[in-house]
């Protein structure tokens, strides 16, 4: 499955200044693993011990994945994956 | 001047004091950092005593190198000992209101947008911004109008009337989101990226955020300069209840008062409850929740400062507890019953969770508890309604006299 992953601003020094990617992957951990294999400083930044740090937001098409699966979360043809921060409100 | 830099609460990184809110290496929340060091207390509290009556007395400790400009000034709200509604509870603790309603758009909301939109200008913004659950809106809306600024204020589409129609009437860009807030605010963190916007809680949070310590100094200042044993404080994003922390320890660190930290009692809305959840649940981060609350101003399912609410909850022997609807309902009316202090659905749930505390006990005699009302009554009409009967009658003595036979006149 192809995808389009945003990368938010905080994050493009590590994508070359990149606001978008096209990868592969059927699962949001798939998805994550090729964004990190094409670009290997985003890794650390926001993940840590094999799970996603706490400040950090991932949605499938506007959906939190915590309402889904989580990093399993299936991916479908024509999905967009966001990466936001999750300090923002209140 | 004592403001330093941005640093990173997760990882400590120092940043510039410009709009951005998000540590580049770990994603953490970036806070204000200061140099206290070469404040003397006494030289302070005289400065303090000779400002302004409201929030800019406190500069010193708010993130400003020169003057910050403001022309709709918040804070000094009124300090109420509630005598009566601590002898409805049964309790022997001396119970404070903290009326924080008493603001220009009459809610806490007002100190950090005041904060928020002085730092915009200073930053050379002209247009802010935010994503807001309706207090907010009313803030930054009439904040913005008074400061001369455009602004976008963001909310959920399905919010009470009275909130939009007190945010539209300032002359802003009112835009009602279909979806939750933290639809709303997931879009306005995607908009401040695209948009040269001060967002005052995406963007120019770190900032923002400053604003809820001076509650806690005000406290103090109207205690005698004496901190509280406990404070019972609503939780929403979590980022006033940490503020209070905040503001408490900065003045134990340099010396304006003595003791230690109150104990810290969150309340939340059973229907939107995800820090009170975390903090049962012996949990350091909060699961979101979709919120189904009459309490839509603490309606945010995934609080941003969650973690650290849970943390300070714990580390000063405090909890969080929730209510539900029809406790919220009863907490609106027991405060407006026993102290003349209407107040919205959030006080209602303040005081909901006081209530929960004097029942199990926990409130000791003599403590000394302040609990904070962050929100007005005329603001959330529909939780009142259907609470009372009003007596309508013909405009003749026999008239009210069958309406109350038990006052006739003899």
């Amino acid at each position: 499955m192809s995808v389009t992953v945003k990368i938010p601003t905080q994050l493009r020094a590590a994508t070359g200044g990149e606001a978008a990617l096209e990868v592969e992957g059927n699962t949001v951990g798939e998805v994550l693993d090729a964004v990190f294999d094409a670009h290997n400083g985003l890794k650390d930044r926001i993940t840590q011990d094999g799970d996603l740090r706490r400040f950090v937001n991932v949605y499938v098409s506007g959906e939190d994945i915590r309402f889904q699966q989580g990093l399993e979360t299936s991916i479908n043809d024509g999905d967009e994956v966001t990466i936001l921060p999750a300090v923002a409100g209140g | 001047m004592s403001v330093e830099s941005l640093k990173c609460k997760e990882c400590g990184t120092s940043y510039e004091l410009d709009a951005s809110y998000v540590c580049e290496n770990c994603f953490g929340p970036l806070e204000v950092a200061y140099d206290f060091s070469g404040l003397d207390a006494a030289e302070v509290k005289r400065r303090i005593q000779a400002g302004s009556q409201g929030i800019w007395r406190y500069r010193d400790f708010l993130p400003f190198e020169g003057r910050a400009s403001d022309p709709l000034e918040p804070g000094f709200t009124p300090l109420l000992k509630a005598d009566r509604l601590a002898e409805r509870l049964g309790v022997g603790a001396e119970i404070w209101i903290k009326n924080d309603a008493a603001n220009p758009t009459h809610s806490f909301k007002d100190r950090v947008v005041a904060v928020a939109v002085a730092k915009a200008k200073e930053l050379g913004f002209e247009t802010v911004a935010c994503a807001s659950t309706g207090n907010l809106a009313n803030a930054v809306a009439a904040h913005a109008a008074a400061a001369g600024l455009d602004s976008y204020v963001f909310v959920p589409a399905n919010l009470e009337e009275q909130k939009l129609l007190a945010t539209g009437v300032y002359g802003t860009n009112l835009v009602g989101v279909r979806g939750n807030y933290d639809d709303v605010n997931r879009l306005c963190t995607q908009l401040a990226e695209t948009h040269p916007w001060a967002f005052v809680n995406v963007n120019l949070r770190p900032y923002y955020a400053e604003g809820s310590k001076t509650l806690a100094y005000e406290t103090v200042e109207q205690l005698g300069w004496k901190l509280p044993d406990r404070v019972v404080s609503p939780i929403a994003s979590g980022s006033l209840f940490t503020k209070l922390g905040r503001g408490f320890q900065e003045w134990l660190d340099i010396g304006l008062v003595e003791g230690v930290q109150p104990v810290f009692n969150g309340a939340q809305a059973e229907g939107c409850s995800p820090v009170a959840t975390a903090f049962a649940e012996g949990w350091e981060v909060c699961k979101p929740q979709r919120p189904e609350t009459i309490a839509k101003s603490l309606a945010i399912g995934d609080p941003a400062d969650g973690p650290y609410a849970v943390e300070q909850a714990r580390r000063t022997g405090g909890g969080v507890d929730s209510v539900t609807d029809q406790e919220i309902r009863e907490g609106i009316k027991l405060l407006a019953e026993t102290t003349g202090i209407f107040t919205e659905t959030a006080g209602g749930v303040t005081v909901g969770v006081l209530r929960k505390l004097a029942e199990r006990g926990e409130l000791a005699d003599g403590e000394r508890v302040v609990v904070y009302i962050t929100g007005e009554g005329l603001k959330t009409l529909d939780a009142t309604r259907d609470t009372f009967q009003m007596h309508e009658i013909d405009p003749a003595l026999e008239s009210f006299e069958a309406e109350f036979p038990q006052e006739v006149a003899v």
